[in-house]
């Protein structure tokens, strides 16, 4: 019954991650009544609901309900899919404001350096998707790395301001850069990961599946190496303390370096899974995906690292539910009115420790 | 020996000579453009540095006297400009202006720019108090969403009115063309000036105090939220001014103008011109308006330039140009007065 739907979705273009396979233009196609399934009532229908309900309504009733309960499972699967991108890039942003408290606003940038990696890898030198995929991800956390170097390490002890802006020239270096060297246009390829699985009785992609698994994994795995290694040790007491931190013999620069090399490798982990979702790659698909990846990292409680996956998963299951609302042209405006509210409610966030100022 | 006293020109005289010099700024440009010798196309392009002037020093007072970081100016702007644009097109003004009759279009243009101003300082309002509650990175990033959210809501607000509105992304057209240069001058010159006398008076140095140590201010007695609010609202509305006159030059309104990009591009000319520094943001939106134009052949380096210039300034330079720096006439006739005469001033005789 879904398969009718099939080659819709990938409707609005732009910088923002479209919830792949939305069925935007079908949503509930089979009945016109209310989208959880309640039929619309029509002049009469009192009478004949209550007078003698054929079996035949009965019955069109219970196929309807499963479709809906299908539609919003596949809905669901969506929306983990875009979360567990968001959700892998707010990451990065999280390590790196917890431990310099800097808004990375280049982070978002790196998916796009990472996605373009990737394209031309398999479009221009075909040269096999895991490799590519490496490379993806190796080019990433080189650029971050680098970034840091360059731009922030100078400015460690200038003003927050300073470093801001600074961050933000990074981000529009980067994207102009980019459409110097690859043109402005966007760069459209084959997907990487075809097929379709049934599940539950929706029609779930392997991309979506896999994108879940490998964000699941990628969490599990960060977790670890914060929790239980030497060097997550090291990120925790500098975000605890910097000064602290070096007295005990930290090094802080291996320290600040290594959560940039890792925030940019879970960067380009994400670029190759919105490739996945959404094989294309533009100078500016990073910026708004980084702005929404920002918010899920404010929902979550910045500098927690599950609060950013809490809110990443979040920010795409809320996206998902506004576009199968029939809103998605609302969507972005849907996440920065999250921010601001949870900014104003609980600017620490689901997670976030609360900071007290001191003078 | 008799001591001289250094001579220090008495208040009156220096709005006097501030006077002269705009009089003669203008009449300058005007009798150039009067005789041609400034064309069409470049006193369009004077109309933009104009409109980038104002809306560089209006950031400046958030950014570099405030000292807080907005990335949502393009959104009051394009408030600004979609209030005062639909405003005209409702007004028999495009008529008028067919008609030549443009001096009785005045008081609709006036009340085009008027009307920006408080709506955009309304929004600023709406903002601003939220906003202002937060502190640094937070705040850059509300008044973002904020400034996004204004976009989203400009693009889109149609189908949710039921009726034309702004047009959506189709853009708002035939809008009157009614700046000028002499309307954008006097805009300009009422901006900073304004700026100019908030700025030295009690409110003014209420608000330098804030960005130099809030609690400090905070303990002295100063209301921090009000001062913060009114920097903010006064900010907004001589943005939706410079955004009325945008409309206004181009006839034509279109959402993808005022995004995030657009906020960037007047922090740009703010930080480089010097946080703090009136001049600064003055020249470096002149310098920054008019050298893309001279630099046409090269036009897609343009935005590379302006990143790499960001970063570049924030590593080696990041007070800005001219820092904090800020020009004063009467002050360089009274140092050329007093040197002539033998006296040393010490610190000069101006304010800052």
């Amino acid at each position: 019954m879904i398969s009718c739907l099939e080659g819709h979705g990938y409707t609005d273009a732009g910088g923002s991650i479209p919830s792949p396979r939305v069925f935007q233009k079908a949503r509930f196609p089979l009945h016109s009544g209310h989208p959880m399934g309640i039929p619309r009532l029509r002049p009469g229908d009192g009478h004949r609901m209550f007078a003698a309900s054929s079996k035949k309504r009965e019955t069109r009733e219970e196929v309807t309900a499963q479709m809906d309960l299908s539609l919003i499972f596949s809905q669901i699967i969506n929306g983990l899919q875009t979360g567990s991108v968001y959700a892998l890039v707010a990451l990065g942003y999280s390590m790196v404001y917890g431990i310099i408290l800097l808004l990375n606003f280049a982070h978002g940038d790196i998916i796009m350096v990472g996605a373009y990696t990737a394209f031309y890898a398999i479009a221009s030198f075909h040269l096999h998707p895991l490799a590519s995929v490496l490379l993806a991800v190796l080019v990433s956390t080189v650029l971050g790395v680098a970034i840091e170097k360059v731009a922030y390490t100078p400015l460690r002890s200038a003003p927050r301001l300073s470093l801001l802006i600074t961050a933000i020239g990074i981000s529009f270096l980067l994207e102009n850069g980019a459409q110097l060297l690859f043109g402005a246009d966007t760069k459209s390829m084959d997907t990487i990961v075809t097929g379709n699985a049934a599940l539950l009785g929706a029609n779930v992609s392997y991309a979506a599946l896999l994108t879940i698994a490998v964000s699941v994994v990628a969490m599990l795995a960060l977790t670890f190496l914060v929790q239980k290694t030497k060097l997550g040790k090291a990120m925790r007491a500098v975000s605890e303390d910097m000064g602290a931190a070096q007295l005990m013999g930290i090094s802080l620069n291996r320290t600040i370096s290594f959560t940039f090399a890792v925030g940019s490798a879970l960067a380009g982990i994400g670029s190759i899974l919105y490739l996945c979702a959404y094989p294309q790659a533009s100078p500016t698909m990073g910026s708004m995906l980084g702005l929404k990846a920002f918010v899920a990292a404010v929902l979550g409680g910045i500098g927690s690292i599950p609060g950013a996956m809490i809110g990443g998963f979040v920010i795409g299951l809320l996206e998902a539910m506004v576009s199968a609302a029939g809103l998605s042209v609302w969507k972005d405006g849907a996440v920065f009115a999250i921010l601001i509210v949870v900014l104003l409610v609980k600017p620490t966030g689901i997670l976030g420790r609360q900071i007290t100022e001191k003078v | 020996m008799k001591e001289k006293k250094p001579i220090r020109i008495p208040m009156p005289l220096r709005y006097g000579i501030n006077l002269a010099l705009i009089l003669a700024l203008w009449g300058t440009f005007a009798a150039l453009i009067g005789q041609g010798a400034i064309t069409n196309y470049w006193s369009g392009i004077l109309i933009m540095v104009g409109i980038n002037i104002i809306l560089a020093v209006s950031l400046n007072i958030a950014t570099g006297y405030l000292g807080q970081l907005p990335l949502g100016h393009a959104g009051f702007m394009a408030v600004g400009a979609y209030a005062g644009g639909i405003f005209l097109k409702s007004t028999p003004v495009a008529d008028l202006l067919k008609a030549g009759n443009e001096a009785a279009c005045l008081p609709y243009v006036i009340g085009a720019l008027v009307l920006s101003a408080v709506v955009a300082g309304i929004f600023g309002l709406i903002i601003g108090i939220p906003a202002l509650r937060l502190r640094g990175d937070y705040l850059a990033i509300i008044t973002l969403g904020f400034g996004e959210i204004i976009r989203v809501a400009l693009t889109n607000i149609d189908s949710l009115l039921g009726f034309k509105f702004t047009y959506g992304a189709a853009g708002l057209k035939r809008i009157p063309k009614f700046s000028g240069f002499h309307l954008v001058f006097i805009c300009v010159v009422l901006s900073c000036t304004l700026i100019h006398m908030i700025m030295k008076s009690r409110h003014g140095r209420a608000i330098l105090s804030i960005r130099e140590n809030e609690i400090a201010a905070e303990s002295v007695g100063i209301n921090t939220t009000y001062y913060k609010t009114m920097a903010f609202v006064v900010s907004a509305m001589l943005a939706g001014i410079a955004g009325c006159l945008y409309a206004g030059y181009l006839g034509s309104l279109y959402p993808a103008t005022f995004k995030f990009m657009k906020s960037i591009e007047i922090l740009v000319m703010v930080v480089l011109g010097g946080m703090g520094s009136m001049l600064g943001s003055i020249l470096s939106a002149a310098a920054l308006t008019i050298l893309p134009e001279l630099l046409r052949s090269v036009a897609d380096y343009r935005m590379v330039a302006y990143s790499l210039a960001l970063v570049l300034m924030m590593i080696f330079r990041p007070k800005g140009l001219l820092g904090s720096y800020d020009f004063s006439m009467s002050r360089v006739l009274e140092k050329g007065i007093n040197g002539l005469r033998g006296v040393n001033t010490g610190k000069g005789g101006g304010a800052q």
